[in-house]
């Protein structure tokens, strides 16, 4: 369970987030969506804890922020950066033991969690042994989402997953990444700019604007009922939306 | 990671190797024919003398200040000297004039001198040996007989100095037709008596070339100019330890006369001869055997250590300088500057202000390579490490990495290729710049460059230029090889 209580921040007096409001029950998958310079970036460095916060916590599992030292935070939260991130001087492999290897985990039980979750996300056998200019984007996912993955993390934080994804790839992965959301059973926040994306994933979608929370619910009532002009507006603008998009 | 293992290995291998200093003498001496030959002139001595001792040979180290702090700390045992120069230059009493009042004066800075070895090399005028003979001229007094027809041709030196010709004039009252009295470049005076333009011109007076063109040098008759008598300068401690070599330096003194110098300077000037041959001509022995392929692997030696020892050095203060210049905005751009403006300035005086600090012999010289190759090695640390797409650091960060971590992990490896890139620049420049640190005794491939140019022998500087050429070369490829090694697989992408 993620919570994100009241949270404000400013840089150099300049109001980025105002009082914004979050909260994820366990094993829930939601989305935070806004257009670039809603602030989300911002939301996700703070639970990140790359950068502080002016008021407001951050609690996962009912226990804040400010308790965890930075190793231990970082333990709890799995981050998958936009593209993967994955490092382009380690292989798959060294990518996702990193920080195992650091936590000075055992070899036999590193080795046993990287086999469960390369089943979990279908990853072909030979790709952890490649680099990443050698992987295609889907394989390069994956292999994030496994290392995000590798030391149970209560929850995972996915920053704009497909954004450099082919369209084909895209719709397909996005119904895998879906199963394996349930599979994991991890309560996972994605941030997107793509309103399909978000209504194909995630059963919630928070709309940030300008730093403000506009409204949080599901895809359905976002249409139906919009808490302010702005929320029609801008699901209008995504024009392409699939026909299947709505909650399963 | 693996690349702060490697230096750490080659940084581990060079401080055990052996630096030197063991029993032996070393021998200097300063940068011209005349001094190489008395240097080996007395290296050639000392290798004959009983007991036997090794002999190291340092000559052609530049000027009387290094030569004589050398001595001062040891780096050096003798070396060949001036009385005049060690008056006016060591003494800073250029009144001194007798032999026994220099030496009681350097006896108090801990040092020796031996006797005039014979001859003087001072000013001196010369007039063709047919034209003296003609005009009966013996002395400088006898050339106010010839004051209104004699035509002089004097260096631009000699006019200048108060030692020189002005005071030439007031102590002989010549009353030279100053029409007559031609200032030109000191090389042309030679050529110009010896088309008989000129009559008179001033000399050094065992210059090769009074032999060459036939001169005959004037007696100093008032006893004008002051002397510069040959002499052997040795530290106490030297003397104390090695008395029986000491003594055999000072067979030679008395024994070398000008004209003698003269042609031994002629033997090695004008007729091509090696330094060694004409010193052991002198001995009345054979030249020792130069072993060329031995005595290039000793230089190498050298100068590998001293490429080696200063690499390491700038390696470890330039990666660190480096990161700080990143993360440190301001002290960042100090740090570029030093590290540049410390590349501008010349070799040959950064040495110079670097021998207070550090004194002569290998020091300086390792101080000095460390400098210039401070600034490839800082500036592939600050770019490689800029040139990092900021979000991997980011990402480590959310990761829970510690900088440390990160730093090692992370940005080392991300910036090796180009840190790898700097550091091979420079060592090229390194093995090149090396070469200048024979200047202040510290050997290496530049021993021979310096010798061959300032005894204008071309084959003696190949000796020494093609192997610090195939060196940089050999580093070259070395370079693309530890790249495959140091850089993570997964950066090496072919170019």
């Amino acid at each position: 369970m993620l919570d994100l209580e009241h949270i404000s921040k400013a840089f150099d007096g300049k109001q980025v987030l105002t009082d914004v409001s979050l909260s994820i029950p366990t094993g829930a998958t939601c989305a935070l969506i806004g257009s670039s310079g809603s602030g989300k970036t911002t939301l996700l460095r703070i639970t990140l804890r790359l950068i502080g916060l002016d008021h407001g916590t951050v609690n996962v599992d009912g226990r804040p922020l400010s308790e965890f030292g930075p190793g231990a935070w970082a333990d709890r939260i799995g981050y998958v950066p936009q593209d993967g991130g994955l490092f382009p001087h380690l292989t798959g492999e060294q990518n996702v033991t990193l920080v195992p290897r650091l936590r000075r985990w055992e070899p036999a039980r590193i080795r046993a969690r990287v086999a469960e979750l390369q089943q979990l996300v279908a990853l072909d056998s030979g790709v952890l042994q490649r680099f990443p200019h050698e992987m295609s984007g889907g394989q390069m996912q994956r292999v994030a989402l496994m290392r995000a993955a590798m030391l149970d993390p209560a929850v995972m934080l996915l920053d704009e997953p497909m954004a450099a994804l082919d369209p084909l790839i895209r719709s397909a992965l996005q119904a895998e990444l879906k199963t394996i959301f349930r599979r994991l059973g991890k309560t996972v926040l994605l941030v997107t700019h793509d309103l399909a994306e978000a209504a194909f994933l995630a059963e919630c979608i928070t709309l940030l604007h300008e730093g403000r929370v506009l409204q949080t619910g599901s895809y359905p009532e976002l249409v139906l009922r919009p808490a302010d002009p702005f929320v029609t507006a801008f699901i209008k603008a995504q024009r392409t939306l699939p026909d299947t998009a709505g909650p399963p | 990671m693996k690349l702060l293992g490697a230096i750490g290995i080659v940084c581990a291998v060079l401080l055990c190797a052996p630096a030197g200093a063991a029993d032996r003498i070393v021998v200097g001496s300063k940068i011209f024919t005349e001094g190489y030959v008395l240097g080996e002139l007395a290296a050639q001595t000392l290798e004959a003398s009983h007991p036997p001792v090794p002999v190291v040979r340092k000559l052609g180290m530049g000027s009387t200040g290094i030569l004589f702090e050398s001595l001062h700390t040891g780096a050096i045992d003798v070396y060949p000297d001036y009385t005049g120069t060690l008056a006016a230059a060591i003494l800073k009493q250029p009144q001194l004039r007798s032999v026994a009042e220099i030496r009681t004066a350097l006896a108090k800075m801990g040092i020796v001198i031996s006797q005039p070895l014979g001859f003087d090399n001072t000013y001196a005028l010369a007039v063709p040996e047919a034209f003296a003979q003609q005009q009966h001229l013996r002395t400088i007094a006898d050339l106010a007989r010839l004051r209104h027809s004699l035509r002089a041709g004097f260096s631009y030196e000699f006019m200048d100095r108060q030692d020189g010709y002005p005071g030439l004039e007031e102590r002989y009252h010549l009353g030279l037709d100053p029409a007559h009295v031609n200032r030109m470049e000191h090389a042309l005076t030679y050529q110009a008596i010896a088309q008989g333009a000129v009559d008179v011109i001033d000399v050094y007076s065992t210059d090769a070339n009074i032999r060459k063109f036939r001169l005959r040098l004037l007696t100093d008759n008032l006893n004008y100019f002051p002397s510069y008598q040959a002499v052997w300068v040795a530290g106490s401690g030297f003397v104390a330890q090695y008395p029986a070599q000491w003594r055999a330096l000072r067979r030679w003194e008395g024994r070398i006369s000008a004209s003698t110098m003269q042609d031994l300077n002629a033997q090695v000037d004008i007729d091509r001869r090696s330094v060694a041959q004409v010193a052991a001509g002198l001995r009345g022995s054979s030249a020792p055997r130069q072993d060329l392929i031995s005595q290039i692997g000793r230089r190498t030696l050298e100068h590998l250590w001293l490429v080696g020892v200063s690499l390491a050095f700038s390696i470890l203060i330039g990666i660190p300088l480096g990161i700080l210049a990143v993360r440190r905005r301001r002290l960042g751009h100090l740090i570029l500057t030093f590290s540049a403006v410390t590349q501008t300035i010349p070799s040959l005086a950064l040495l110079c202000f670097l021998i207070p600090v550090f004194g002569v012999g290998t020091r300086p010289a390792l101080a000095a390579l460390c400098l210039y190759s401070l600034l490839p090695v800082v500036l592939a640390t600050f770019s490689g490490i800029r040139s990092i797409d900021p979000r991997h650091l980011e990402n480590a960060r959310a990761f829970g990495l510690t900088s440390g971590q990160i730093l090692t992990r992370i940005i080392l490896p991300l910036a090796s290729p180009a840190l790898l890139t700097g550091i091979r620049t420079a060592t090229i420049i390194s093995i090149g710049t090396a070469t200048l640190a024979a200047l202040v005794g510290a050997g290496g491939y530049g021993v021979p460059i310096v010798s061959g140019l300032s005894l204008n022998d071309v084959p003696t500087i190949l000796t020494g230029a093609i192997p610090a050429a195939l060196m940089a070369w050999a580093a070259h490829a070395a370079f693309n090889l530890l790249g495959r090694f140091v850089i993570p697989a997964g950066l090496q992408r072919t170019p």
